[in-house]
């Protein structure tokens, strides 16, 4: 039997199919098993034949992982909010400002400026680390959460490159007209710029959040004391007991992941659109 | 007085040049002040601290090229962690290239539900940090992991994974592969720019699939991917997140990627010069690596523009 060629392209098509929903499958099986174990009796996560839906449903395995380390994991997360907070907010701030400079003036030494920053993107962050942990404990700031979160308040090379591409993009009568209606360069940037930008500022906003939410190094270099620790360290500290509690861990795994599926589930057709831009336009 | 008006908007738009110069600096500043005193300072301390002795407890102690004689002739855990991650990252990254190019190609093809299947691929990238290392950590369980549950409903006998020297490795390539959607939502970007009058072009010419990806979609791409191959090979060789949480270098340093080791030298036994001499060697592989790969770059990629000679 041959074939017509819109029954084969209707073959493709279904094949095609086939190989992204078992992919799709295969990404989100972890992740639904890593919720299941988190729901099951921890006496039978270790079962064999395994059980695929928790039965009974242990909802106190949460309320035990919550509790398990002292202080609670309530401290953790109200720590890493906070700390990824302050780096969102200080990236979007200082990046966008920059990235103004950058699209929108005219100023001496502007593009040789610009060559640096993205020749920085490209320096290695691991040949750094050192002396950053020696300055910063050198300004008394091993221990506090400062070194997490106050380097994204100076524009970050990626973030203003991504910004300055964008804002290249918004046409340049709009400044003019505003200019001559006596407009100053911070209203534009303010009233014209930014609200035009809200793509690849969202991108900023969701990178810079979600690095510093999963950001395991920076903490486990500079926190000791345990009022201050991250959810990252607080994760640890479960897995490291020899019996480890999996029913406790994985619950607290899978809240730890809640707030960034969520903001990326809301924000998620700016966020790739910000993503796309960049991995294109560079 | 026509001549006067001229003079004075001469003045005048002189006056606003040099607003705007001053402004424009003003506004950079953060990004200037952050280069020097977070990027460039840091360098040139790391570059001096490599010649050092200090354990941050007493002072410094010059120790000329001690550190580096170390690396190179003494301390055969960095010859074994190059090694490891090496190995990591060849694996990783081709395999990841392949995955992700594929599902992107899948993606592109006008499939319904688009936006459904590139979130649930993108999901993992998102979600990169100890819980998920932790979450594979359980998955490689040998005796009540995901995987090897699984591999026994089809009757075969799963290896230790993560506790076996030769498995070790191989099992964290396979959990990197989880992660290809980072650069899949880059490459269905850009293979949506792919303009379609060329496929339309070769399917007239009767090339089959294999041959419009080998000689239209590929090349149109490759800009896209020497990009991602450039970030592939700086992110892979920085590993960390997952050895610390999933086998803290073991068994026996079959996984003790060059991070790890960087980092219990730094900060479990303050060895701060030496950390700092690892860190350079680190610098200049990579370096070399991305040299290597844009030289050749001129033989793979293909850039639309040299074509039509803009």
């Amino acid at each position: 039997m041959k074939l017509g060629k819109h029954d084969q392209e209707r073959l493709s098509a279904g094949f095609s199919y086939a190989l992204l929903i078992v992919g799709a499958t295969i990404v989100l099986f972890p992740l639904l098993w890593m919720v299941s174990t988190a729901l099951k009796d921890p006496g039978l996560v270790f079962r064999y034949p395994p059980q695929w839906f928790p039965d009974p449903i242990m909802w106190s395995n949460f309320k035990r992982g919550w509790f398990l380390l002292a202080p609670t994991f309530g401290s953790f997360f109200l720590n890493t909010a906070k700390i990824a907070g302050l780096a969102g907010i200080g990236a979007v701030l200082s990046a966008s400002i920059v990235a103004y400079s950058f699209a929108r003036l005219r100023w001496t030494g502007r593009d040789f400026i610009f060559l640096l920053v993205l020749g920085s993107m490209m320096l290695p962050s691991q040949v750094t680390l050192v002396p950053h942990f020696v300055i910063y404990r050198w300004l008394g700031w091993y221990d506090t959460h400062f070194p997490l979160w106050v380097p994204y308040w100076f524009a970050g090379s990626f973030f203003v490159f991504l910004l300055r591409q964008y804002m290249m993009t918004i046409p340049h009568e709009l400044d003019d007209a505003a200019l001559i209606d006596g407009c100053s360069h911070f209203s534009i940037f303010w009233r014209i710029v930014l609200p035009l930008s809200k793509a690849p500022i969202a991108t900023v906003a969701i990178f810079s959040i979600q690095w510093t939410w999963n950001d395991f190094f920076a903490p486990l270099i500079y926190l000791s004391d345990q009022y201050k620790w991250t959810v990252a360290l607080g994760l640890r500290a479960l897995q490291s007991s020899i019996m480890v509690d999996w029913t406790a861990l994985m619950s607290m795994a899978s809240l730890s992941l809640i707030p960034v599926m969520l903001i990326f589930v809301f924000a998620q057709r700016l966020f790739i659109q910000g993503i796309v831009f960049t991995g294109i336009k560079g | 007085m026509a001549h006067v008006l001229t003079l004075r908007s001469v003045a005048h738009k002189s006056s606003i040049r040099r607003q705007e110069n001053l402004l424009g600096w003003l506004m950079a500043s953060p990004w200037i002040i952050g280069f020097s005193i977070i990027m460039v300072g840091p360098m040139v301390f790391s570059f001096g601290l490599s010649f050092m002795d200090w354990n941050l407890l007493r002072a410094p102690v010059y120790a000329g090229f001690a550190n580096y004689r170390k690396m190179f002739f003494e301390d055969e855990l960095v010859f074994q962690s190059l090694k490891v991650t090496l190995y990591y990252a060849l694996g990783s990254l081709p395999l990841g290239l392949i995955g992700s190019l594929a599902v992107a190609m899948l993606l592109n093809a006008k499939i319904k539900g688009l936006a459904l299947f590139r979130s649930i691929y993108y999901l993992p990238a998102v979600l990169s940090g100890v819980a998920t290392a932790q979450l594979w950590r359980f998955v490689f369980s040998p005796e009540f992991g995901l995987l090897n549950t699984v591999l026994q409903l089809f009757g075969i006998e799963g290896p230790n994974w993560l506790m076996s020297t030769t498995w070790v490795i191989p099992s964290l390539i396979l959990m990197s592969l989880w992660h290809v959607g980072g650069s899949m939502v880059i490459y269905l970007a850009a293979l949506q720019g792919v303009p379609t009058d060329l496929y339309e072009a070769g399917t007239i010419d009767g090339t089959g699939w294999w041959s419009r990806i080998r000689y239209i979609t590929l090349p149109m791409i490759s800009p896209v991917i020497l990009f991602q191959v450039i970030m592939g090979i700086i992110g892979n060789l920085q590993a960390f997140v997952t050895v610390a949480i999933m086998t803290n270098g073991g068994p026996a340093n079959a996984s003790l990627f060059y991070m790890l080791h960087l980092y219990r030298q730094g900060f479990e036994y303050f060895r701060m010069g030496y950390a700092c001499a690892l860190a350079w060697l680190l610098f200049f592989i990579i370096m070399g690596l991305t040299l290597l790969v844009l030289r050749s770059s001129s033989a793979w990629v293909y850039y639309e523009s040299e074509l039509r000679g803009r």
